[in-house]
């Protein structure tokens, strides 16, 4: 009796310290972002529409079959840190392996035993629908070998603890540059990192230190609330950036969040946006009387916004080089993210179906260049060329 | 056989003010609760669309939000010696349908009954003898001014109410209402901006030595973050309140200042499209032991739980306490029994003036915009010269200028026509009007049963309205009427109408939808369905919020005071009654 009141007490202790890790595993998938492509209860499905064709993000739940059960320990860190699966299957690079293999090991076993944790789901999903040619797996190979070179994280003498932390977070698990970077006709970075890209029918903003395009006017404290929220005085996270903050940077510690902020203070300023529109006196006249009777009720006259509705006035979302994301939410409408700390997640309307190409465009380079944005104008063309990328569903 | 599903703690039925405000508030408390809506699922972002929503003809003539007769109807009679018979359009009132209920389409009007309506057999038996309550079946409500004042406190907060106050506790002050009950702080938002015509009309009144205070309105004179941490919207005057959802977060309903929140609760679940057919009693019929509700694929389900808590419309309240057989209907005969005693519904009075030469600009306008004057509301006025009880708050609120409905033109103007366009052309910015909205008090004929003849879709009884203006509130309307008249002179219009309330309620034009009474909380259990914390005095595991627990209605418009009991019940219920269920008063 006293053997096993002993063996249940030690059985205890283990099953507690246990519990730890996968908690800290918990932690790592909200660090990496895992829901954001394969679903709140990571059984994949979801459509990645990249320029190479569709990609479906596969089931990672550990059901036998249809999911990641088969997978060891090792199976799991290849995939995470080489991009290879078992059976020396190649991973796309949608999936961010060139980000995760900064993270340490430790971390990606203590986020295996959270993986092994999670409810199995069966459900086969059809990953690869990619056009020919790549649509074979083995061209990945070449892919690696050009633009692949895995590196633990270094922490970079003479910054401080939390300027570390950051850039581990952002390059690392965090894959911040998986929207925010350029990409190549390859589909690898290219050019500055984290200075802004177009990415499915948005266009996810400049990070840097520019003023106008980036985030050199917010304060440490505006991205941490940010992060934490979905919103702050200046903008309101919406479209890709809300399912990332919902799943991801609002259950970071404040520790963590402050380390990004720290970080990203820090990127030197970009190149900018190619400045503000000039010539244009007619279409900001017709904008201004657009704007006023279409936006102003909830965004303000003089482009503020209030604790609800995101302020125009210093939106880094306005003030991009390219205005897909603005011209897209305009003409379709969107929510912002609700989080537990901002839980209303206002609407903006649609207003494609009572607006002409021409007049978004009036709208936009008003706002784009009103109250102290200045970004280049919106042309009717492109708010066309997006009304029709809109119409047909991509 | 319905399929019968694990027990919750609490099963609400409807999901809109008080249901959210109980969801709310017993989640906060830990408790497992489900929400069984008739209606559809709504949302701000994706069904009040601003793109959309200010379609007039949609939502105010075409009543897009209300509930339809073909999924409810009633019946109605002016008194017992009629057959009633079904509305086959809603009219005189119009509930609402779906997540929020009638408090999506409210204007935002957001009023305190005064202390003394809690007391108010007491009250007026001291002050003028108990002659003076006639055939009036006043009686006291339960709760004092000190239990229930931090209630009101708590509705307002939540909601944002834009307002003055004008006594602050005791220390009446100069700009709010000096008439009103002492309320512990400030509202929480500043008064709405005031339009022409309610600035005129403040004026006027200042002059005739009456007191103008802002109406209190809950749609929001700058963005505000609520207690919930719910964020709303300033209202933008668009004029698209009543009969309209509100696309701006800016007039308080459940979707504005709860649902954000308590959608998110993991210990909340909604059902959408489900019907409550029953309550279920246990075989005693004194316990609650679940609810029986069919989905809209007509399939039936039980819902067992340990509390249930009715939180549909007052009149939908009062229906399914009778078809669940919770306490014993009311007989105007015998004067016995409990459940569909004292309804009572508001007695109004209107008053138009048309002038040539003014721009009222009536296209600035919000559900709750305007100047009230309570000199005449309740027995602020001394009534021991008079032959009737009661009073009237007189507001001018200036609604919408929407282009349908607003078409004021002089008398004699012809109805169609090249005339017709061009008087409404000049009436429209040159129209203005304010009214008595009237108490309205219990007689023993006036009240709720179930109809012997009509059914519903699922082949039970439609709610009966035996309903007709007592005698006492006539002369009260009639009285107020008399003050109109005087009120109406010195603005010197080109045309003045008052109206004059006459007996015979006629259920076909829209009058108000502040049906109250039914199943009234009061002291006693043989003449209250409730207990002073709203809770069945038959089934002490059932609580019937919502309106029907107005033992009288008082001149003002209900949802302020609804949204108080909501917060006394719930904590009645988290305080009181999770630590020791059962009757939480013994008589």
């Amino acid at each position: 009796m006293r053997k096993f009141l002993l063996a249940a007490a030690f059985s205890l202790v283990s099953s507690a310290g246990h519990a730890a890790d996968i908690e800290a595993g918990k932690y790592q998938a909200v660090l990496g972002d895992c829901r954001g492509c394969h679903g709140k209860d990571l059984s994949g499905g979801v459509a990645l529409m990249t320029p190479f064709g569709k990609l479906v993000t596969p089931n990672i739940t550990p059901d036998k079959e249809t999911g990641i059960g088969n997978y060891s320990a090792e199976d799991f860190r290849q995939a995470m840190k080489a991009g290879i699966a078992p059976g020396s299957k190649l991973l796309y690079p949608a999936m961010p392996y060139p980000s995760y293999a900064r993270m340490p090991d430790s971390d990606i076993a203590a986020l295996w035993d959270y993986m092994k944790t999670v409810k199995p789901v069966k459900k086969p999903v059809d990953v690869n629908q990619l056009h020919f040619p790549f649509n074979l797996r083995f061209m990945m190979r070449g892919w690696n070998i050009l633009f692949f070179s895995p590196a633990p994280h270094a922490d970079t003498a003479g910054k401080s603890a939390a300027w570390n932390r950051g850039a581990y977070l952002v390059n690392g698990p965090g894959h911040c540059a998986a929207c925010h970077t350029a990409k190549n006709l390859f589909g690898a970075d290219k050019g500055s990192a984290l200075t802004g890209a177009s990415l499915q029918g948005w266009f996810a903003p400049d990070l840097t230190g520019d003023r106008q395009a980036g985030l050199g006017a917010w304060s440490a404290n505006d991205i941490v609330e940010y992060l934490g929220t979905g919103r702050n005085a200046h903008s309101i996270a919406s479209g890709p950036m809300a399912e990332a903050v919902e799943n991801s940077t609002a259950q970071m510690t404040a520790g963590d969040l402050n380390a990004i902020a720290v970080y990203l203070k820090d990127l030197p300023a970009s190149r900018g946006n190619g400045g503000g529109a000039t010539g244009v006196e007619a279409q900001l006249r017709s904008g201004r009387s657009l704007y006023d009777i279409n936006c102003a009720a909830c965004h303000g006259r003089d482009g503020k916004g209030s604790v609800l509705f995101p302020a125009l006035a210093g939106n880094a979302n306005v003030r991009q080089v390219r205005a897909d994301t603005v011209v897209r939410m305009v003409l379709a409408g969107g929510q912002a993210v609700a989080t537990p700390k901002a839980p209303t997640g206002p609407g903006m309307p649609s207003l494609g179906w009572k607006l002409s190409n021409e007049q978004a465009a009036d709208i936009l380079t008003y706002v784009r260049n009103n109250w102290g944005n200045s970004a280049p104008a919106v042309s009717a063309e492109t708010v066309g060329r997006i009304r029709s990328e809109l119409h047909s569903g991509s | 056989m319905a399929r019968v599903l694990p027990k919750k703690d609490v099963v609400i039925m409807g999901l809109g003010w008080t249901g959210s405000i109980l969801g709310e508030q017993l989640t906060a408390a830990g408790l497992n609760v489900v929400a069984i809506e008739r209606g559809p699922w709504r949302d701000t972002a994706t069904d009040f669309n601003v793109g959309y929503m200010q379609d007039e003809l949609r939502f105010a003539i075409r009543k897009d939000l209300f509930l339809s007769p073909a999924v409810e109807a009633m019946t109605m009679r002016n008194n017992a010696s009629q057959t009633a018979l079904p509305m086959r359009d809603y009219g005189s009132f119009l509930p609402g349908n779906g997540v929020g209920g009638a408090g999506v389409h409210w204007n935002g009007t957001t009023w305190r009954f005064w202390e003394y309506d809690f007391r108010i057999k007491s009250h007026i038996t001291e002050r003028y003898g108990a002659a003076k309550l006639k055939n009036l079946m006043l009686q006291d409500w339960g709760p004092s001014w000190a239990e229930i004042e931090p209630h009101f406190d708590k509705f307002e907060y939540l909601c944002g109410t834009s307002g003055k106050a004008g006594n602050l506790k005791g220390q009446i002050q100069p700009g709010g209402n000096i008439f009103e009950s002492p309320r512990a702080r400030e509202y929480p938002n500043p008064a709405m901006r005031m339009p022409y015509a309610s600035t005129l009309f403040a004026e006027k009144m200042t002059e005739l030595g009456l007191h103008p205070f802002p109406m209190p309105s809950s749609n929001l004179s700058r963005s505000y973050i609520n207690p919930l941490g719910v964020r709303m919207g300033e209202c933008s005057y668009c004029g698209f309140c009543e009969r309209f959802a509100c696309a701006n977060y800016s007039k308080a309903s459940a979707q504005v200042t709860i649902l954000p929140v308590l959608m998110r609760r993991p210990n909340f679940e909604l059902r959408t499209e489900c019907e409550v057919l029953k309550v279920n009693l246990t075989q005693d019929g004194k316990m609650a032991r679940s609810v029986t509700y069919i989905d809209k694929n007509g399939v039936e389900t039980e819902q067992p739980g340990d509390l249930v808590i009715l939180c549909g419309y007052g009149l939908m309240n009062v229906r399914m306490m009778l078809l669940s057989k919770i306490g014993p209907q009311y007989d105007p005969v015998s004067g016995k029994g409990t459940v569909g005693r004292n309804y009572c519904y508001q007695t109004s009075a209107g008053a138009r003036l048309l002038f040539e030469d003014k721009h009222f600009n009536p296209f600035i306008g919000a559900g709750s915009l305007g100047q009230v004057v309570d000199d005449f509301q309740g027995d602020a006025f001394d009534h021991s010269k008079l032959d009737f009880v009661g009073g009237a708050g007189i507001s001018c609120s200036v609604t919408n200028g929407r282009p349908i409905s607003n078409r004021p033109t002089a008398p004699g103007t012809p109805r169609w026509g090249a005339k017709w366009k061009q008087a409404t052309k000049d009436g429209y910015g040159n129209a203005m009007g304010f009214g008595s909205q009237g108490s309205s008090y219990p007689v023993r004929e006036n009240y709720l049963d179930l109809d012997p003849t009509y059914k519903d879709r699922h082949g039970r009884p439609l709610l009966r309205i035996t309903f007709d203006f007592p005698d006492n509130d006539v002369a009260m309307s009639h009285y107020l009427s008399d003050q109109l008249e005087k009120m109406v002179k010195p603005f010197n219009a080109k045309y003045t109408g008052v109206g004059r309330l006459k007996k015979g309620w006629d259920s076909v034009p829209y009058q108000s939808t502040h049906n109250t009474g039914g199943a009234i909380m009061g002291l006693d259990p043989s003449t209250s369905a409730v207990n002073k914390y709203l809770q069945s005095w038959d089934v002490p595991n059932v609580f019937v919020l919502g309106a029907s627990a107005f033992a009288h209605n008082a001149g003002m418009n209900p949802t302020g005071t609804v949204g108080a009991l909501a917060f006394w019940a719930a904590e009645a219920i988290t305080t009181k009654y999770i630590k020791s269920p059962g009757a939480l008063v013994h008589a």
